[in-house]
């Protein structure tokens, strides 16, 4: 298939896209779904521009823009700290055969744990306030990353090991020269799926413990049947859930770039 | 030879078990100090025989695992149809492509508000959200497992003369039986996850809500013992869904 061709699908691809958005226009204008439920593109869409302050009429609305911000803040905050905690464990754990012997079945047990479950144990302890919620975010999303690290230390190639022991490299060494680099591809992989994590356990919690942001935002729209508003939270989640995700692809490629021959 | 074993099989019990010692030690000495948010392991031990004895244990679990195994017999369904067809046509799979990207990433708790504002609470909400969680994993899992479908047994297939749906149904489908089970064990993971995080954010029903419940009446026992037993029903269901799938690779001849 030639350069043409895909350029051609691509193209289809966006076409279909557009089509479903038609499909939505369709059912909602002319009223097989109810418009409780399903607002229309075009009120989805004023509620955005309205929200986001967008609309140029100024004074009012502008909330969205503020609820974005709390929900990305909270969601980048626990993961840049699940992630530090998440690499620092695993290293400690996964370089030490003898630890991850005693420890790693536990690990093992809390994995399948859901992190939301968390929240009612972390509002009796912290109550309801924003660190609640950062904490409950963090500790969720470092899982993936902790597990990974500590997967990644085990998968150490035995030579490169032996190599260490030969250059009588300190424990320091050998985790910063050997154990991170190797470990790395599995660590960033851990760190995308905490990405997605910290947004999750940072809507629930903003559902739960009434903190603002985008969470908060839309069950409210909800319980007040601002449909055009709920959908226009969904949409912004959608798009910090591409957005994010995108970004680290790119970054996950070029650090990993000096592993691909 | 024996010591070794017992050793080996005593080893993992032990982390867990200073661990609860040290939480039990904590919370007796913050209960002395009169904070009722904390409860020792021994009380919630106790509590979690009581909800055992009454039953509520029982309903609340048969209520999260049901639902989510429908939400995931729906969200699976449509993946894997889904999947196979978009796996089968290149041509589909591009222009299907675009879509895909936009919609996978909308976090599945986004749609909770949606979901009750269409279905109310219970059951219908929750299947809902646990189906779109899950079908976006199957989807993709399944998508690469058809593609990477022997070439030759489709060229059968096309010999053969076989509708597109027998090449499904006799070909395709059993040549990716083993990353099927791989993926299905994926969607048991996340439908549990979801079904009790949609409990916990809204649904007044199931385990999810039970642990809610206990924490807003102040009894960290019994909200210990639900953390507890959401930990272990976890456990278990992953892992028996790793020895089906460890059984099914044995069965079709893959090393896993």
């Amino acid at each position: 298939m030639n350069d043409n061709r895909i350029g051609l699908y691509r193209f289809g691809s966006l076409g279909v896209l557009l089509a479903l958005v038609a499909l939505w226009w369709v059912a909602s204008n002319a009223g097989w779904v109810s418009r409780v439920f399903l607002p229309t593109p075009q009120a989805t869409f004023a509620s955005l521009l309205e929200g986001l302050n967008l609309s140029g009429s100024g004074d009012s609305g502008g909330e969205l823009l503020g609820f974005t911000h709390a929900t990305v803040g909270r969601m980048i905050e626990g993961w840049l700290l699940a992630s530090l905690f998440g690499v620092l464990l695993g290293a400690a754990i996964g370089v030490s055969p003898q630890v991850r012997a005693w420890v790693q079945p536990t690990l093992e047990f809390i994995r399948p744990l859901p992190a939301s479950a968390l929240l009612p144990l972390a509002i009796s302890i912290f109550g309801l306030n924003p660190g609640m919620v950062l904490f409950v975010v963090a500790f969720g999303a470092m899982w993936p990353v902790l597990l990974a690290t500590v997967h990644g230390f085990a998968a150490v190639e035995p030579r490169l090991a032996e190599v260490a022991r030969c250059l009588q490299m300190s424990r320091a060494a050998y985790i910063w020269k050997m154990g991170l680099p190797n470990a790395m591809p599995d660590i960033l992989a851990g760190m995308r799926l905490a990405l997605t994590i910290a947004l999750i356990v940072a809507v629930v919690g903003e559902m739960i413990a009434s903190q603002s942001g985008l969470g908060q935002a839309i069950l409210l729209a909800a319980r007040a049947f601002r449909a055009s508003d709920l959908f226009a939270g969904i949409v912004l989640l959608g798009l910090i859930g591409f957005v994010s995700n995108a970004l680290l692809a790119v970054a996950e490629q070029r650090l990993l770039r000096w592993q691909r021959p | 030879m024996t010591d070794g074993r017992l050793f080996r099989w005593l080893r993992p019990w032990v982390f867990p078990i200073v661990l609860i010692g040290a939480f039990e030690w904590y919370a007796r000495r913050a209960a002395a100090l009169g904070s009722d948010a904390l409860a020792p392991p021994s009380a919630a031990a106790k509590a979690f025989v009581g909800a055992a004895m009454d039953g509520s244990l029982w309903t609340a679990t048969g209520f999260t695992l049901g639902t989510a195994a429908l939400g995931l017999l729906l969200g699976a369904v449509l993946g894997i149809a889904l999947g196979v067809v978009l796996g089968l046509s290149r041509r589909a799979a591009q222009l299907g492509s675009v879509s895909i990207e936009v919609l996978r990433p909308v976090p599945s708790v986004a749609l909770i508000p949606l979901a009750m504002l269409g279905f109310g609470f219970g059951v219908r909400m929750e299947l809902a959200i646990v189906a779109f969680a899950t079908f976006w994993p199957l989807l993709v899992l399944v998508q690469a497992a058809v593609q990477q479908v022997e070439p030759r047994l489709l060229e059968v297939s096309r010999v053969l003369g076989l509708s597109a749906r027998e090449r499904a149904f006799k070909i395709v489908l059993p040549a990716i039986v083993p990353r099927l089970f791989v993926a299905l064990r994926l969607g048991v993971a996340v439908a549990l996850v979801v079904a009790v995080t949609v409990e916990i954010a809204a649904n007044p029903n199931g385990m999810g809500y039970a642990m809610m419940i206990a924490q807003q009446s102040f009894d960290p026992a019994l909200m210990l013992a639900w953390l507890g037993w959401i930990g272990v029903v976890g456990f278990a269901v992953n892992a028996g869904m790793l020895m089906l799938q460890r059984a099914v690779s044995r069965r079709m001849g893959v090393p896993s």
